[in-house]
């Protein structure tokens, strides 16, 4: 479904992906780990085309999308539940759910928003309430939210559970998990919260520097003591 | 009394004019963060093609007033518009993500190259224009004086309210108006989303530019003379209405266009008219050092 083959890209003349090569097939859950400043977020948004690769293909799909603009590439059904939420703070929930839908049509907007509110019963008593005064935890659900309301086939998600309280993050995994396998929706985990992203996913990869250093089955990166040592055991959270 | 209500109508029109420009600075500033400084020249444009669009009227024999300014409103729009896309796509969108007063350089070189296009295109002359309402309704009369609206002063104020109201539904309720908003709060995020930021940057400046074009149109009609040069001043005056409402702030380059004609306007009366244009300067000085972010500015207190 999505494919990215020796990508490279850059901030100036800082090299922030050194040649990745990565897939995402229909109907998994991938994640991707690594440390602070490795480049996992830098890695989704060139997905998106921001930056842009400088070097190497994205493809989506059969879609050569490295050089496509991002508006552009989202529709083809890519979401992104971005690095800091990113939540518009002067929009109150219901219009930054708005935003998330209304390039990819308003048609289905009830329909979808109810499931939203199931989702996320919180959103619902929040409807009004302006996005930059939410707590950390609901506008990450936010965020997922406005990803999920253009019925994306790739959700990107980067982080989920930064910052938030660990029984709020087993909500936030049960969902993505939930999303997975109900709505069919394709997933693409960045998280530094290694263990419960490995035991999610289908599969993992590891990113060292720009690079790719390890992949695996999720078990099998579990199970493997390089792994444990540097993001289970290393103090990692 | 009489006098003060006189100098009152009188203020709410030449506000309406100062408000009707001021929109498209505040919003500009308010999506690419950079002050237009050409957009006073869109306005001297838009009360060109409005001169022209009516002697064109005059020619083809359209004579019915209301039909008239009607046709004159919608051309002047249209074509006052088209410049002011021409302008981003010419001389900033190039600078995008360039140092910061790249484009502040470039919109003061565009503001001139406007002005020297129009003076050489039409003349350096002024151009006048016969009246084309005519007449007053009485409002009161007390001690000799006697206190008038005319009908001008009622079409370019009720034409304001309308559009301002209609403008900000645009802003609040229509996905155009979402857009606009969330490039404002967050570029890179509007795209995530489908935007096409390029394009609503564009729009924005098509919008300014309209409504500029109908104050450079009611001008024409209220004053009868233009030159090249009507934009530096008024351009000058509805960007301090634009800082003095909360640049940034639709409702505040509503308040600050009005409370700036209204400040001339009882300046001159009361005062002296020579020092009309020092007192709205004045005036904005000392809000600002007071309320820096403007009357209605928007507080920067969230957590992101
Ligand atoms: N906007 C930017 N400008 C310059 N360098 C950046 C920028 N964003 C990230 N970087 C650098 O790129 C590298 C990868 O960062 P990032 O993708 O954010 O890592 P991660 O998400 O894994 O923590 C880091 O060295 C970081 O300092
Ligand atoms: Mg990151």
């Amino acid at each position: 479904m999505l494919r990215l083959s020796g990508v490279h890209t850059f901030y100036g003349r800082i090299e922030a992906l050194r040649g990745v090569d990565l897939t995402v097939e229909e109907g998994e859950i991938v994640t991707l780990i690594g440390a602070n400043g490795a480049g996992k977020s830098t890695l989704l948004m060139t997905i998106c085309g921001n930056p842009r690769a400088r070097r190497g293909e994205v493809r989506f799909e059969g879609h050569d999308i490295t050089q496509m603009p991002t508006h552009d590439i989202v529709k083809l059904g890519i979401a992104q539940s971005p690095e800091g939420r990113r939540i518009f703070p002067r929009m109150s929930v219901i219009e930054n759910l708005k935003m998330g839908a209304q390039n990819f049509g308003l048609a289905h907007f009830d329909e979808d928003l109810d499931r939203i509110f199931r989702l996320f019963p919180i959103l619902k008593d929040r409807q009004s309430q302006r996005g930059g005064t939410l707590s950390g935890g609901q506008q990450q659900m936010l965020a997922i939210a406005r990803a999920l309301m253009s019925r994306p086939r790739l959700l990107l998600l980067d982080e989920p559970s930064l910052g938030l309280a660990p029984l709020v993050v087993k909500q936030i995994f049960e969902t993505i998990r939930e999303i997975n396998q109900r709505q069919r929706v394709t997933v693409l985990l960045v998280e530094q919260n290694a263990y419960h992203a490995l035991r999610l996913a289908h599969r993992g990869y590891v990113l060292v520097n720009g690079r790719i250093s390890m992949s695996g089955s999720g078990a099998e990166l579990l199970a493997n003591p390089e792994v444990r040592a540097a993001y289970l055991e290393g103090g990692h959270v | 009394m009489e006098y003060f209500t006189q100098q009152l109508i009188n203020g709410l029109t030449l506000g309406s004019i100062y408000g009707l420009i001021a929109i498209g600075y505040t919003m500009v500033y308010g999506i690419v963060g950079m002050i237009n400084f050409a957009h006073g020249e869109i306005y001297m444009i838009g009360a060109f093609i409005g001169i022209i669009t009516f002697s064109l009227l005059g020619a083809v024999g359209i004579t019915w007033v209301p039909l008239a300014i009607l046709l004159v409103l919608i051309v002047s729009m249209f074509f006052t518009a088209v410049h002011g896309w021409a302008v981003e796509r010419i001389a900033y969108r190039p600078l995008r993500g360039s140092f910061r007063l790249a484009p502040l350089i470039s919109a003061i070189g565009m503001s001139i190259a406007l002005q020297n296009y129009v003076q050489i295109i039409q003349g350096a002359k002024i151009k006048p224009m016969q009246p084309v309402v005519r007449g007053n309704i009485p409002l009161m009369e007390a001690n000799g004086f006697q206190v008038n609206i005319s009908y001008l002063q009622i079409i370019i104020i009720v034409l304001t309210i309308a559009l301002m109201a209609i403008f900000s539904l645009i802003i609040a309720r229509t996905a155009l108006g979402r857009s606009q908003r969330a490039c404002e709060q967050d570029r890179t995020m509007a795209s995530l989303l489908g935007v096409n930021v390029d394009r609503t940057i564009s729009l924005t400046f098509v919008m300014g530019a309209a409504l500029a074009a109908v104050a450079g149109v009611m001008v024409t009609m209220y004053y009868g003379v233009i030159d090249f040069f009507i934009g530096f001043l008024a351009g000058l005056k509805a960007f301090t209405a634009a800082v003095l409402g909360g640049i940034g702030s639709l409702p505040g380059a509503m308040l600050g266009g009005m409370l700036i004609g209204l400040i001339e306007a009882f300046w001159s009366a009361y005062f002296s008219i020579e020092y009309k244009d020092v007192a709205v300067f004045g005036i904005l000085v000392v809000v600002l050092i007071f309320l820096p972010t403007g009357l209605l500015g928007k507080p920067e207190v969230e957590k992101v």
